[in-house]
């Protein structure tokens, strides 16, 4: 069953071998030449594997990968029971989206820690289940990086996505973020990424921008 | 209402005379082209100062108009080079006080996603900015428009540029790319494609580009490949932002939206998402006067007007910073 289609890839639910699963398969982009689409998705795949193990060595809830096709640029993994923290985090009562926002900052300290990049940190590859543990999910552009500058932004990126998806409640967030990734992470660690986020967020174009031709 | 807008951001000196319908009535543009390197910023700004006078002649005289008939003068007010943007503002100012009419400050970025709203008719399109000196994907969301994915580092057009001067090719050198790389023989040669969540970076991929040139491989198929990566890249980035907003439309302006091989990417994941795609046309999509008078005018309907004494340039203002009520 074709369960989310996304931008760079399809998902599907699956039986495979008794078990309910995920199927991620990396759809062929037509407006790409085939030697970059093909060199994209079948190395997207297999780092997307090795850091969903990776995150789930170093203590990150992550779908366990039983499978990788890199001929098909396809990975088979577990299915996780829950609700996109996107749907969630705005509705649910502000003690609770506390205790998440914290939540997801230990989990991106522990990440860090470990130099592990997500490169796509969302609400939408958040999923939170019925007991309250958080998965994240969708590793497709991470990558292992131990410089302060790739962590930064990292954080970023996801202050950006909160800013345009959960932008009543942004600062209140992502505060219980650091405050997380700071128990997690050394506070030397926490200091250097949050000074070198915000400087990446002074020199960001939005601020910047020339204009031109 | 007829407004005269002047554009003064970077290269282009713009002088554009539009009515509240949306009638343009010119649209005069006279481009500062360094003799050689990039843009210098205060020779461009001493080109824009000194054939203002006689361009804005030519506007009125295009026009079939006189001062007369003007009733609201805009002017872009940032983001952009400090010298070439104090250069129109005063220009602007000292015809407000002359005509005794208003003045209006308009942000440049928002002036080429509403130009571009203006002729191609869409109502809420996903926009895709690429020019010389930015790269914007973006979307208006409660009051101003939100940035989903820009350049963290050079903007398209300017890797582009950076990289034909480095080939020996004269300026503008994108339309030269653009004619290199269309060839149906060229062979792919891999370059670094750098995309960060819903950001791009073009240094990289630029210093490689240009390494691999000095190792003298065949021109057309490092342009080819050039265009394919920096494009797929965009393109990459603009369908995660689509899927995301779910537009009914994607809107391509800025220098660059002229490029075929870039509207034909953007038409495809267009058509896969069932939305319109549309490109500005050339001559107003690049920086142009025109898409200043006509955001003036939106501006001046909703009370947007400035006092002289606070209508100083903003060389850093971005397009988030600008809320206003879209129509």
């Amino acid at each position: 069953m074709l369960l989310a289609k996304g931008a760079e890839a399809h998902l599907y639910k699956e039986a495979w071998y008794s078990k309910e699963i995920i199927r991620k398969q990396r759809v062929k982009k037509d407006y790409r030449v085939i030697e970059l689409d093909k060199t994209l998705r079948v190395t997207r795949t297999v780092r997307e594997a090795n850091l969903l193990r990776n995150a789930k060595r170093a203590g990150v809830p992550t779908p366990i990968v039983y499978e990788i096709d890199k001929h098909e640029t396809s990975l088979i993994m577990e299915f996780i029971e829950g609700r996109r923290l996107k749907e969630v985090l705005d509705t649910i009562d502000p003690e609770k989206r506390k205790v998440i926002s914290r939540q997801i900052g230990i989990l991106i300290g522990r990440l860090h820690k470990h130099n592990l990049i997500h490169g796509d940190l969302t609400t939408s590859n958040m999923i939170l289940t019925e007991t309250g543990k958080i998965y994240l999910i969708d590793f497709g552009l991470g990558y292992n990086s131990t410089s302060v500058e790739d962590k930064a932004v990292d954080l970023h990126l996801l202050k950006r996505a909160l800013e345009s998806t959960h932008y009543k409640f942004v600062e209140e967030i992502f505060r219980e973020i650091i405050k997380g990734y700071r128990e997690e992470a050394s506070s030397v660690l926490t200091k250097e990424v949050h000074d070198r986020m915000k400087s990446i967020r002074k020199r960001g174009r939005y601020l910047r921008m020339s204009g031109g031709g | 209402m007829l407004c005269i807008g002047l554009e003064g951001t970077a290269h282009t000196l713009g002088i554009g005379v539009i009515d509240s319908d949306g009638k343009i009535y010119a649209n005069i543009r006279s481009e500062y082209v360094p003799k050689s390197g990039g843009i210098h910023p205060r020779e461009a700004a001493q080109h824009h100062g000194v054939v203002l006078a006689t361009k804005l002649q030519e506007a009125l005289e295009k026009s079939s108009l006189t001062f007369k008939d003007i009733e609201l003068i805009a002017f872009s007010r940032g983001p952009g080079l400090g010298p070439c943007l104090r250069v129109t503002a005063t220009a602007a100012r000292a015809l407000a006080l002359l005509l005794d009419i208003p003045l209006v400050g308009v942000n440049h970025c928002v002036a080429h996603i509403e130009l571009g709203r203006l002729v191609t008719g869409f109502k809420d399109p996903l926009v895709v900015y690429v020019s010389g000196g930015n790269t914007i994907v973006s979307a208006y969301e409660a009051g101003k428009y939100r940035v989903f994915g820009e350049t963290l580092d050079i903007a398209l057009g300017n890797m582009l540029d950076t990289f034909a001067r480095a080939a020996g090719m004269p300026h503008p050198g994108g339309p030269k790319i653009e004619k290199l790389a269309k060839n149906d023989s060229a062979e792919f040669i891999s370059l670094p494609y750098s995309v960060k969540g819903m950001d791009l970076s073009f240094s990289g991929l630029l210093t490689a580009a240009v390494n691999t040139l000095k190792k003298g491989v065949q021109l057309e198929d490092l342009c080819f490949s050039l265009q394919e990566v920096s494009f797929a890249m965009l393109t990459e980035v603009t369908e995660r932002a689509l899927a995301h907003t779910e537009k009914p439309e994607v809107l391509l302006t800025g220098g660059v939206a002229a490029n075929k091989r870039l509207q034909e990417m953007l038409q495809i994941i267009s058509h896969e998402h069932d939305a319109l795609f549309g490109a500005v046309s050339q001559d107003l999509a690049g920086d142009n006067g025109v898409m200043i008078g006509w955001t003036g005018l939106i501006q001046f309907i909703q009370g947007d007007i400035l006092d002289i004494e606070s209508s100083q340039i903003l060389p850093k203002w971005g397009l988030s910073a600008f809320e206003f009520t879209r129509t």
